[in-house]
């Protein structure tokens, strides 16, 4: 048999089946063989970040800006221990993720050699599956299964590790169609596809008086086509939604019933809306803790209807009436389908003091702020920021913190799969890599990381690989020196003792940019703005604008921990009261 | 009783025993998935039992009891299930129609003075004494944990003994259409 190839070549030859365009990663002794292999071959681009960490958000944002299946390469041991985070958080987030991992030849496996741990062991609890991969000729199945793992129902990482002799030794590569993976490993809707579920589903939106939709990352996953549907479905149905921090985008900022984000930093008439409606169709969204408030008060009078792929997600914390367990694509086109067919109608008199109601909230108008004098506020940056990149592809990602929450309620979002955050495990740092990630797949966009001045320097190292790849992306710092949102709650929750977190001896980010051979600006003052804006979008480079906001403001409206949505906190001066206060402090 | 971190007041269903048998992949690692969801979430688990059961199709039967109200329980199916290599997970307790069994391996600490007592007891339980080349009391019991239970309590109280147990195991008894 003479069409042997080396395991490091089945490598290269399965992700080229599998239509990779880029690969992410950092070389090491464990991997030589298959960075050998990259050196010959030139279908695939390789990006080389500065720390794996790095490789991994940026596999991120390009999974999550393009649809397709983002690919990490790193090594063995500390290779494999520093994406442990990323991976955890595309497992969080269902990013779908191939992380290829080497491992010291397997005669060395357990004598703990240099550069070894038990990657397998380690990533296990942080990856939807992995594989060590002893047999050369198992490989090219191994990574067909994965990649289809990895996108396959609610997606998520799956890691690859292999022991340098199986990458030097010769086997057989085996094409996509030729593996049969069976039905068990992977999520298949049932044949007759919930049809009695979504029915019933369907009628009780129809009788609903004061419905609303609760939309969430899993429409996003679903593809493009899931958000034109989810649109299409809520306006037949004339109801109001509100999106999660990673539904945003499903329904635009501007359609006419979007009540933007709900949760503890949501909006305050999305969270009334979600208090007191009596249908509650959630798609795509898991009830997380930082949606939900407290439980015993969640939603108390509403039917409630969930569409999740993951079945476990059902009755995990918030128990639904009707669960459909399904992909948001295909569930939604049936309800579509169902409420024409039968011809349903809703209430409109009903629906009309809903939305009358619904109004009255909003001129409560909670994201109000005091704008007055020349210092700059975060949120009025975030606005011009919107204001001036509106008509531009734009796409944005965030680190972790009040800048985050400020980006979700002042950057208006009309499309899916242009706004990029970290949401279920919160990483600072994600940002920028993923911002990487995320202009490597679309040259041509605008990239901004909207950042903090604390969660910037935790993967400022990439600074190196933006500049070496020419990959203009935008780092937007609101910096206020502190570690803004840990500030915010010391001052609500711990007497205002601000214990390490103020983020002294920050460097000069201006110079710092440079000294990449990047530029950086800076605004101080609110004339300066707007010339900074538009400056950092012209430049055809990488920028760090630093931006000089107020150094002691808050994120609101808040939903303190242990209160329920209607239970908002506006601004400083409204107090929680003191017993739900004490039991919030226990909560994360 | 849900797991969120805002826990919700309202439990209403009882704690009870489980017998979960979840039919797995026989590859590595996979009893390590199904033990580390166990502790990731901080799900209890009573007792495990794994064997291969099919040699031609490298199905491995793992056999688990666990303790939860049923909105806990049902949670954990949901997760095993979520594990790549598993193929399937049956809450035997809520099939209603079950038979289940574990053995104890007792050593016992025999004298002149307990030796009648030992052996009218151990033929009470019909337990089997395990003849070994050293010559010393080995008794094997099986049946339901209950039974075993009550044995060793018995025992326990006339000498000292050395036990090991295998955990239960547990079949469903429903008729199902045999072939051939």
């Amino acid at each position: 048999m003479n069409n042997e190839i080396t395991g490091a070549e089945i490598v290269l030859k399965s992700l080229a089946e599998q239509g990779v365009e880029v690969v992410f990663g950092y070389p090491g002794g464990a991997v030589l063989p298959i960075y050998d292999t990259l050196f010959k071959q030139n279908s695939i681009k390789h990006v080389l970040v500065r720390q794996e960490g790095g490789a991994i958000h940026a596999a991120e944002g390009y999974a999550r800006s393009t649809g397709k299946t983002g690919v990490v390469l790193v090594t063995s041991g500390p290779g494999a221990t520093n994406v442990v985070t990323g991976l955890t958080d595309a497992m969080m987030d269902s990013v779908p993720i191939v992380c290829i991992t080497g491992q010291v030849p397997q005669h060395l496996i357990g004598s703990d050699a240099f550069q070894e741990c038990d990657t397998t062991g380690i990533t296990r609890p942080c990856t939807k599956h992995n594989y060590l991969v002893k047999d050369v000729n198992k490989l090219s199945s191994v990574f067909h299964e994965a990649f289809t793992i990895a996108q396959n129902g609610r997606p998520g990482p799956v890691l690859i590790d292999i022991p340098k002799d199986v990458q030097f030794a010769s086997g057989t590569y085996e094409e996509k169609n030729k593996i049969i993976i069976p039905s068990h490993r992977l999520f298949e809707p049932s044949p007759d596809f919930e049809k009695n579920k979504i029915e019933e589903a369907v009628e009780l939106i129809s009788k609903a008086k004061k419905p609303i939709f609760y939309i969430g990352g899993g429409c996003i996953n679903s593809g493009p086509k899931a958000s034109t549907l989810v649109r299409e479905f809520i306006n037949m149905v004339g109801s109001p939604v509100t999106m999660t921090l990673m539904g945003l985008g499903v329904v635009g900022s501007s359609d006419k019933n979007s009540l933007g984000m709900l949760g503890m930093h949501g909006m305050y008439e999305a969270n009334m809306a979600m208090h007191e409606c009596d249908v509650m169709i959630n798609i795509g969204a898991r009830f997380d803790d930082r949606v939900t408030g407290r439980l015993d008060a969640f939603s108390p009078n509403s039917k409630k209807i969930h569409i999740d792929i993951d079945e476990s997600n059902i009755n995990k914390t918030i128990n639904v009436d009707v669960p459909i367990i399904g992909d948001v694509k295909q569930v939604v086109e049936k309800m579509i389908t169902v409420w024409k067919e039968k011809k349903f109608q809703i209430d409109d008199k009903a629906l009309k003091l809903w939305w009358d109601k619904i109004n009255k909230w909003k001129q409560v108008d909670c994201l109000n702020y005091n704008n007055e004098g020349k210092q700059i506020k975060p949120q009025y940056a975030v606005q011009r920021l919107y204001e001036l990149t509106k008509n531009t592809k734009t796409f944005i990602t965030t680190e972790v913190g009040q800048h985050q929450m400020w980006a979700a309620q002042f950057y208006k979002f009309e499309e899916p799969n242009r706004w990029l955050t970290s949401g279920g495990l919160g990483t600072m740092g994600y940002g920028f890599p993923a911002a990487i990630g995320a202009q490597v797949g679309h040259p041509d966009a605008l990239v901004v990381d909207i950042a903090g001045d604390a969660s910037i320097l935790m993967n400022i190292q990439e600074m190196s690989t933006a500049v070496q790849y020419r990959l203009p992306v935008k780092i937007f710092i609101l910096n206020n020196e502190y570690m803004g949102m840990v500030r915010q709650w010391q001052e609500l929750l711990h007497g205002g003792r601000y214990s390490e977190s103020y983020t002294d001896s920050l460097p000069d980010f201006v110079k710092l940019a440079e000294s990449y051979k990047a530029v950086g600006l800076r605004a101080k003052t609110t004339d300066e703005l707007d010339d900074v804006i538009t400056q950092m979008i012209e430049t055809k480079n990488t920028v760090i604008a630093d931006i000089w906001v107020t150094k002691e403001e808050n994120c609101f409206p808040m939903i303190q921990s242990g209160s329920a949505h209607n239970e908002m906190m506006l601004s400083k001066d409204q107090k929680q009261d003191k017993k739900s206060a004490e039991k919030g402090k226990i909560l994360v | 009783m849900n797991k969120s971190v805002y826990a919700s007041p309202d439990q209403v269903s009882e704690t009870k025993r489980h017998i979960l048998t979840v039919l797995v992949d026989n590859e590595p690692g996979v009893l390590a998935r199904v033990i580390g969801m166990f502790s990731g979430r901080g799900y209890n688990i009573d007792s495990l039992n794994v064997a291969e059961v099919s040699n031609d199709e490298n199905i491995s039967r793992i056999t688990i009891v666990t303790h939860g109200t049923s909105e806990v329980v049902s949670q954990i199916e949901k997760q095993l299930l979520r594990i790549v290599p598993v193929h399937s997970v049956t809450n035997l307790d809520q099939e209603g129609n079950s038979v289940e069994a574990e053995v104890a391996l007792v050593y016992i600490y025999i004298s002149e003075t307990n030796k009648k007592k030992v052996y009218q007891l151990c033929d009470l339980y019909r337990a089997r004494k395990i003849e070994n080349e050293n010559n010393t009391t080995i008794f094997e019991i099986a049946g339901a944990s209950e039974r075993v239970n009550r044995f060793i309590k018995e025992i326990n109280e006339i000498t000292k003994v050395e036990i090991v147990r295998s955990g239960p195991v547990a079949i469903s008894s429903i008729k199902k259409n045999e072939e051939e």
